[in-house]
């Protein structure tokens, strides 16, 4: 169920070039959310929230963690708050990774600021043993490399310009991985470019894909139907909400245009 | 006795407060937040004859004090809505407002006929969308279509009220309501979104795919209020003022322009219980004006 919360801050701060962590005491948000999920931030006299994919939440300590880049005047508002500020946020909301049916080896594939997400799935979609591969344009923004580090087998971090692990973008090492088999799902987020070559390789090893997507958002909660991503069921195609059908979508239906 | 009771067109509302069509689903979005027997109505999203995709995304762009949309009426088509979504929304005990759009005349005569046979309590023709290509606003902005237009539907109507949505991208609004108004409607609703663009100076592409959307939110109050005011002292119809409502002061100027009830569309989007707190703000503010029901604040603005 979806709620509005006032939810005061914890700590907020820059933890790589534009990109900041936030931590919220929220705790009926926090129990309820799952891996994938979003909550919509309201940034000061805005007339739109901002949509924020949750990183992690702790249902015991009553808090969830959002991980966000600074694009343009609500989330500098936000990178602007102080601990103790309280914060409008409706959450948790839409449709967010699914948990694996039985205990498997799970690759979660991220780029840039769609790697948060991928953090809470790492820890609760039920996967026995999960590899990350990371991709990020700079090392000055790479984020959440030692928190992945605790929780996979195995992190691969790649820079775009090289600066840091390995040189170029996440498909090649991801490839790499696959080909050695074993994947029960891969889940990924990233820019839509990014998706489109993730979900053409692994469509290769027949293994089943979940991807969340991004979009401008009004409403939040499915009413607006602004949000519209292009989705083929039953040989048709539909524009469905992001911020309700997804953001999560299985990735052999989304129509990239 | 209840402040907030008004009656439009013989339908009693428990309060003059609607949810804007476009901006509220058919309700069942919102349900986690309070339950809609709070709402004086819920005006559903627009629908059309046959299913609408809609434009391609993104249909949205910030701007200062509001937003511009371009969804482009997507919709599951009336039949889906009439078998789908209403027989929960009639059991919500809210007034349930049908938003009727089409790209034809024929459209909207075989789209208003279902809906006359169907449990809603109010049809608003939607002759006012700027984000369709074909139909939509072209039937509302020239006196002679919306006079063929009203006067068409009106006849498949039947015994349910009619709402004419005015757009305010017309040159004389007044003459518009007026044809609407000789022509058979029962109420009017105005105002629909101002036709408005964003651009994006870095990539010199407008942010909204569609290139153009409607400006809707707080920076369209001031129009609202003044079209409203300019169309009461025209007609003698009921009319439902929205554009910009955010608190009960907005809803309060609307009403004193001459509005009989008032809707709240973008407003949600920032907070979800705007609603609430603009019922509980319009309560107060006329148990304060002494007056025994709101409804005799209607166009009670002392104008110079």
């Amino acid at each position: 169920m979806a709620r509005q919360e006032m939810a005061r801050i914890l700590q907020n701060e820059c933890i790589a070039l534009d990109t900041y962590s936030l931590w919220l005491d929220c705790p009926a948000l926090a129990r309820e959310a799952q891996p994938g999920q979003f909550v919509h931030v309201l940034c000061g006299e805005k007339t739109l929230r901002r949509p924020i994919s949750i990183c992690h939440a702790d249902a015991l300590l009553g808090r969830i963690t959002l991980v966000y880049a600074v694009h343009g005047e609500g989330t500098a508002w936000l990178s602007r708050c102080l601990r103790g500020q309280q914060l409008d946020v409706l959450g948790p909301l839409g449709n967010g990774f699914p948990v694996l049916e039985k205990p498997a080896r799970l690759l979660v594939v991220g780029g840039g600021i769609g790697v948060p997400p991928l953090l809470d799935c790492s820890l609760r979609c039920g996967a026995k043993s999960v590899d990350a591969v990371l991709g990020f344009r700079t090392q000055a923004q790479c984020i959440l490399e030692a928190e992945f580090e605790r929780k996979c087998a195995s992190v691969t971090i790649c820079t775009e310009d090289g600066s840091y692990g390995v040189p170029g973008r996440v498909t090649a090492p991801m490839e790499a991985l696959l080909q050695q088999g074993g994947y029960s799902a891969v889940y990924a987020c990233g820019p839509v470019p990014m998706l489109n070559a993730v979900v053409q390789t692994v469509a290769k090893y027949g293994v089943p894909c979940q991807i969340s997507l991004e979009e401008r958002m009004g409403c939040g909660v499915g009413a607006c139907l602004v949000c519209a991503a292009k989705i083929r069921r039953t040989g048709t195609e539909d524009y469905l909400r992001v911020c309700k059908e997804g953001p999560v979508f299985n990735a052999e239906e989304v129509v990239f245009e | 006795m209840n402040l907030l009771n008004v009656s439009l067109c013989g339908v009693d509302f428990k309060n003059p407060v609607i949810t804007a069509s476009g901006t509220y689903g058919f309700g069942k979005d919102y349900t986690d937040f309070f339950p809609l027997e709070r709402l004086g109505g819920i005006s559903c999203k627009g629908m059309t004859l046959l299913p609408r995709l809609g434009n391609p995304p993104p249909r949205i762009a910030e701007t200062a004090s509001g937003i511009l949309n371009s969804v482009g009426l997507q919709n599951p088509g009336v039949a889906h809505f009439i078998r789908e979504d209403l027989p929960w929304l009639l059991a919500q005990n809210t007034v349930a407002i049908a938003n009727a759009a089409g790209s034809t005349l024929e459209d909207y005569v075989q789209n208003v006929e279902q809906l006359a046979q169907s449990g809603v309590h109010m049809i608003e023709l939607n002759i006012s969308c700027p984000n369709v290509r074909e139909g939509g606003v072209a039937f509302g902005t020239s006196c002679a279509n919306v006079e063929k237009t009203v006067m068409a539907v009106k006849k498949v109507c039947g015994a349910k009220p009619l709402i004419v949505k005015l757009s305010p991208n017309v040159t004389s609004i007044v003459e518009i309501a007026r044809a609407a108004e000789s022509a058979g409607a029962d109420a009017l609703s105005l105002i629909n979104t101002i036709t408005g663009m964003k651009i994006d100076v870095e990539t010199h592409r407008p942010i909204l795919r569609n290139n153009t959307g409607g400006l809707s939110g707080a920076a369209v109050l001031p129009v609202a209020v003044r079209m409203v005011w300019e169309v009461r002292r025209a007609v003698s119809l009921p009319i439902i003022g929205m554009g910009g409502v955010t608190k009960w002061q907005d809803a309060a100027e609307l009403i004193l322009a001459g509005a009989d009830a008032i809707q709240i569309g973008t407003a949600c989007f920032t907070n979800p219980m705007a609603p609430l707190e603009i019922i509980d703000g319009l309560e107060a503010w006329a148990e304060r004006e002494c007056c025994g029901n709101i409804s005799e604040l209607s166009g009670q603005v002392r104008a110079w």
